[in-house]
């Protein structure tokens, strides 16, 4: 009977998630951050689970960023977003799959506004049309796609090469997972798990061998948070909320961290350098840093993609001790050597965090 | 060390198990009052120092029970005993800042 309550009760923070055929959105900020991630999304996707993901060249920001930062108000990010459901629609597709959680939020946020005010989505129409002479329908169904890896994990799991065991103990890796704040906090029901129990990233650490590592500070946000990292003046109060972090995950013995949001996966492995500079503190072993990946970088290396073409070299975090741990064969005279083998240069290294 | 122009800042977070809160039972066991403030703010937002010296009675007991220093903010107060007035609980707020000042002494 208690069973079949809990059962009931979680069943409210499911969602289910269409299979096939999505309207693909890439982020503004991951192309530049880690830019194999969007593109072995769209190769596992396609190539190895088979399905049918879109994409145009023609879609842009959905203005979350700036309108995040109080650069432009939602009204103005509300047209951005109808030109995009707009492409949508042109393309005949009706489930929406964004790459970025902020833009995942931001979506929710303007179709639930639509919902209450629909003399504002009215409106919208009605610039998009005099700006564009474009109409849209919107989307049945938006997911992040996070979401997608996580409702195909266990088709991942089956198609593995490397699990996320330690090779040599036998031991599931110890993994932090963190959940970007937009995906869940703003509109739990629309996440897996809500806000209180987010399950996306853990299950698919769960399936893929991992353990995953509770600590105290594992729902606080990674700092970045817009205003605080593009102000320069509160760039301090920034980093120093991932440091509060990294100080609570440090007695756990954590080997990796994985993310689903663009900026937390790219403040929690550079902001580890500045600490590391500032404090001289590292929080991996021997003087490394803690890997952070993004969920389509784990999922590449769990089905046996090279690291260098996920560009894992990009990470500020040496990711060579863990790929050893699970056991990923690399060359590490191909690190950086980018695409067509063009040479990227070797980075000056860090004084403190040790790198390769 | 690196200048990145910004830096940590430190932690506002109190580890309450680790905290000295004997000073904050020296005054409860002189006034008894001090434990049944629920620092509803109500002194505070009646005291005409306040505004003026950063005097509060919500934040001076809030701070003995971190085991803080509260001292800088005693010396506002004017005893005018305005905070006695409003306070829900009925606490004797000047005898218990008279108190405080006396154990600080």
């Amino acid at each position: 009977m208690i069973y079949e309550g809990k059962q009931k009760i979680w069943k409210d923070y499911q969602k289910e998630i269409p299979d096939d055929h999505w309207y693909y959105v890439r982020s503004c900020i991951r192309q530049n951050f880690f830019p194999a991630s969007e593109r072995k999304f769209t190769d596992i996707t396609k190539d190895i689970l088979g399905k049918d993901v879109y994409e145009t060249p023609y879609h842009t920001t959905c203005g979350g960023i700036a309108y995040h930062c109080d650069a432009i108000p939602q009204e103005t990010a509300m047209t951005i977003v109808a030109r995009q459901f707009a492409l949508m629609t042109e393309t005949g597709y009706e489930n929406y799959v964004p790459s970025c959680v902020t833009s995942f939020g931001n979506y929710i946020e303007i179709l639930e506004t639509w919902r209450e005010f629909p003399e504002l989505e009215a409106r919208i129409r009605e610039q998009l049309w005099k700006a564009c002479r474009r109409e849209f329908n919107k989307p049945k169904y938006i997911a992040h796609t996070s979401d997608l890896i996580y409702h195909w994990r266990n088709v991942i799991a089956e198609k593995a090469a490397h699990r996320l065991i330690d090779k040599e103990t036998g031991e599931p890796l110890r993994m932090a997972e963190h959940i970007g704040c937009h995906y869940a906090k703003m509109f739990p029901s629309k996440s897996i798990g809500g806000a209180e129990y987010p399950y996306v990233l853990a299950g698919m650490i769960e399936s893929w061998g991992g353990q995953v590592v509770d600590y105290p500070e594992r729902r606080h946000c990674c700092g970045y948070g817009f205003r605080q990292y593009h102000m320069k003046a509160n760039r301090g109060y920034c980093v120093s909320n991932t440091h509060k972090k990294f100080e609570s995950m440090e007695p756990y013995g954590i080997q990796a961290i994985l993310t689903n949001c663009p900026g937390c996966c790219y403040f929690m492995d550079r902001w580890q350098y500045v600490i590391a500079e500032q404090t001289g503190k590292t929080y991996g072993k021997d003087g490394f840093g803690i890997p952070v990946f993004t969920y389509e970088e784990l999922a590449g290396l769990v089905l046996g993609y090279d690291p260098w073409d996920l560009g894992l070299q990009l990470h500020q975090v040496a990711v060579e001790p863990f790929l050893d741990r699970i056991g990923v064969e690399y060359d590490p005279k191909a690190k950086y050597l980018g695409l067509n083998k063009e040479d990227l240069l070797k980075p000056e290294l860090p004084t403190n965090l040790k790198c390769f | 060390m690196t200048d990145f122009g910004f830096k940590l800042s430190k932690s506002s977070a109190i580890e309450l198990d680790k905290v000295d809160t004997s000073l904050y039972e020296r005054l409860c066991q002189a006034e008894p009052g001090a434990r049944i403030c629920m620092n509803c703010g109500s002194c505070g937002a009646t005291c005409t120092a306040g505004p003026y010296s950063g005097m509060s009675l919500r934040k001076v007991i809030l701070g003995l029970q971190r085991g803080q220093d509260v001292r800088s903010m005693l010396s506002g107060c004017m005893l005018c005993g305005k905070c006695s007035m409003v306070c829900p609980r009925g606490i004797n707020t000047r005898h218990l800042i008279l108190t405080l000042c006396r154990i600080y002494d």
